[in-house]
């Protein structure tokens, strides 16, 4: 891993702050903010932190606070100097929902922290307390942003990172098993990458995944719609059983089949360009283009049949049949086979 | 003005309760059945202020102009109480009260009445609630159920009632009330009680109401031009839509003042901060508005399929040549046309598409806007 990424500030902007620092390569300083709603990135920056702090001075006396609940002057207690010298760690969470007297203290105190004592805060997203965010950022102290990772790409390198941080390898095939089936929880998926360098005895492959974690594959709503009007019963069961298991309710499932199908049914009645239907319609050029493709296989009858069988399925979820996973297939089965009529 | 002047076509009803208001055959439960707008909780209220008449001759009580009379027509009468909701069910709660106020003896009148006007909007649990208090009533309480029909309400229940069936009153009847008591159009006053299939309250509001008549004949006319699975999606979107804006639209103003009073009565003034011992009274009030908004969007869906449903009942009227009047005469032209077209099985299913529709929407919890697209698809 590289020593501190920093990412670079505009040159224009007052260049005072040690700007954005990456999450696993921050270093104590006597302001330390980590901003951004990855709660589980914060706690390992925060970790990170702790544990270099408590490296060099063993002695080290720890204070937590919430912002959410602070009464004046606590913040000043918890950083004066100690009687015996030691080093002191402040640590302050929920500066989201912090206090108005939170709010003038720490203002106060980044002016002039102490450089004996090392402040973190923790900072979720919001606009409350935005004075206080910006005079850290004018401020030399380093700043930690903890955003979510939406895309695979990015939970795959934050696997590849996770093994090289420990000097372990993992194969890449690996690593988009594991992002395939415990991804969409980025705590879930650290949990695993440890999990896997304590069982795995060389390098993590593809077959070492599929040991602990095959056969349990993170399905949305979206993939299971997606599969049955491509015609893919197969895949559609199969993608609704693991949805069903990972806890998506039939209902939503429904609705996701609905959606697609109406779409697919506005877009086979427009005429001219993916650009222009899009705009008529008021949808997203690249929904318009999907349809566009998978409307290929389908005749007007079959889809006014596999509307019928997922407004009967609507029903049968909501109460009128026994059986609420048995209605859903039954109208992926329908909408599978009305997909390959032509 | 008698108090039975309102209910019309019903002659042999009227008769039944006259008696009874005289004393020859009163029971302490009463089940008033009939089809939506024939009248059940006209004719429920009309015996409440029978039986609390204040004149002496008992053959010519309901007289309509003496105190206990008017008082129970303007339902403000001390013993006569009214039970409806604007909600999909009446609560379990509510049946509670109900049972606690039957309780009481009266204060004014002659009788204790309860009138539970949507008695088919209560779920068996809270039917059973009142079951007791039915079957062992106060020696001076009536109990008045109105529901659709006698297969709407529990079986222990209706068991217990003594039953009273409203027809549909014919079309002309509630012409001649709409003139009388509106003072109607007589021309535009036939016109909508046969576009409203003799329901009373909508016949009214196609008369007063200009758009909605509009509305209505717009809707007729969405069969004529259903050709693709496109246009079917489209005209359901249109369709749920038009029932959604028309239900938000009445809704939102009735929303914003009664959250204005509440806030009145709990002593916040407009603009400040709502402190959070009382936040469970404006959520309270936020759920009842939003069951309150579910409702009307159903209530006016159901209302544009039936509009619907009369164009295929015109069609299958032609196509079978029996010779029964049309409800939409305006469309004579267009409906022949159309039932050329098409075979009266075909025009039965398309009928079946819809009344399924209409039972899924009103009875399931069910996504209205799917609901209506698997319909509109069954009427191409």
């Amino acid at each position: 891993m590289s020593p501190a990424t920093r990412s670079g500030r505009s040159p224009g902007a007052r260049a005072s702050s040690a700007g954005t620092v990456d999450w696993r390569s921050v270093a104590p300083a006597p302001v330390v903010l980590v901003v951004g709603p990855e709660d589980y990135l914060a706690a390992r920056a925060m970790d990170a932190v702790r544990s270099q702090v408590r490296g060099v001075s063993p002695d080290l006396e720890l204070t937590r606070l919430d912002a959410g609940s602070y009464a004046g002057g606590e913040l000043l207690l918890a950083a004066s100097p100690s009687l015996f010298g030691e080093r002191k760690l402040v640590e302050v969470h929920g500066l989201e929902s912090m206090t108005e007297e939170f709010l003038r203290d720490a203002l106060a105190y980044v002016a002039a922290p102490d450089e004996d004592v090392v402040l973190v805060l923790r900072h979720a997203g919001g606009t409350r307390g935005k004075k206080l965010l910006d005079a850290v950022k004018a401020s030399p102290a380093p700043i930690v942003d903890c955003q979510p990772l939406k895309k695979d790409a990015d939970k795959a390198a934050f696997v590849a990172a996770e093994f090289r941080g420990s000097g372990r390898r993992i194969e890449r095939e690996a690593i988009e098993a594991l992002v395939a089936a415990v991804g969409s929880s980025l705590a879930e998926l650290a949990a695993a990458c440890s999990q896997l360098q304590l069982d795995a005895a060389s390098t993590v492959d593809a077959a070492t995944v599929e040991k602990y974690y095959g056969g349990r594959v993170e399905a949305t709503a979206f993939k299971v719609a997606d599969a049955a009007l491509a015609g893919d019963a197969a895949r559609a069961l199969s993608a609704f059983r693991h949805a069903l298991d990972t806890g998506v309710d039939p209902v939503p499932m429904v609705a996701a089949v609905a959606a697609k199908l109406r779409t697919l049914a506005r877009v086979a009645g427009a005429q001219g360009s993916a650009n222009q239907i899009a705009r008529e319609l008021g949808m997203q050029p690249w929904l318009v283009e999907q349809a566009q493709r998978d409307i290929r296989g389908w005749t007007p009858q079959s889809l006014a049949e596999a509307i019928r069988a997922v407004a009967e399925a609507d029903a049968q979820v909501k109460g009128l049949a026994r059986d609420p996973a048995y209605a859903v297939e039954h109208a992926l089965g329908v909408v599978s086979a009305a997909a390959q009529a032509r | 003005m008698s108090v039975w002047a309102d209910l019309r076509g019903q002659a042999h009803v009227v008769e039944q309760l006259r008696r009874a208001a005289a004393g020859e055959g009163l029971t302490h439960a009463w089940l008033f059945t009939g089809p939506p707008g024939s009248g059940r909780s006209t004719a429920a209220k009309a015996f409440a202020a029978a039986l609390n008449c204040e004149v002496d001759d008992v053959l010519a009580r309901g007289c309509g102009v003496c105190e206990g009379c008017r008082e129970v027509l303007g339902e403000t009468h001390p013993d006569v109480v009214f039970v409806r909701t604007e909600k999909v069910t009446i609560t379990i709660d509510e049946a509670r009260e109900m049972v606690a106020k039957a309780g009481d003896r009266p204060q004014a009148g002659r009788w204790r009445i309860i009138v539970v006007e949507d008695a088919d909007r209560m779920a068996e649990r809270t039917t059973n609630v009142l079951l007791k208090a039915i079957e062992e009533p106060t020696p001076r309480t009536v109990w008045m159920l109105c529901a659709p029909s006698p297969a709407d309400v529990l079986v222990t229940i209706r068991s217990r009632c003594r039953p009273v069936g409203l027809r549909l009153p014919p079309v002309e009847d509630v012409a001649a009330l709409l003139v009388e008591r509106d003072g109607a159009d007589p021309h535009l006053a036939l016109e909508a009680a046969r576009a409203a299939q003799s329901h009373i309250g909508i016949a009214r509001r196609l008369v007063q109401d200009a758009a909605a008549r509009e509305r209505r004949s717009e809707t007729v006319r969405l069969p004529l031009s259903l050709k693709t699975v496109s246009q079917a999606v489209a005209l359901a979107e249109q369709l749920t839509r038009i029932a959604t804006d028309e239900a938000t639209s009445s809704n939102e103003e009735r929303g914003a003042a009664e959250r204005a009073r509440l806030l009145a009565t709990l002593g916040i003034r407009e603009g400040d901060k709502l402190p959070p011992s009382l936040r469970a009274q404006v959520r309270q009030l936020e759920e009842d508005q939003k069951r309150r908004a579910k409702r009307s969007v159903t209530d006016s869906l159901d209302r544009t399929l039936t509009d619907l449903l009369s164009f295929y009942r015109d069609v299958l009227v032609i196509q079978l040549g029996n010779g029964v009047e049309l409800v939409n005469s305006g469309l004579a032209a267009e409906v022949a046309e159309f039932a050329a077209g098409s075979t009266p099985e075909k025009t039965l299913a398309r009928m079946d598409a819809i009344n399924l529709t209409r039972q899924r929407i009103t009875t399931t919890n069910v996504a209205p806007l799917l609901a209506v697209e698997a319909m509109a698809v069954g009427l191409i």
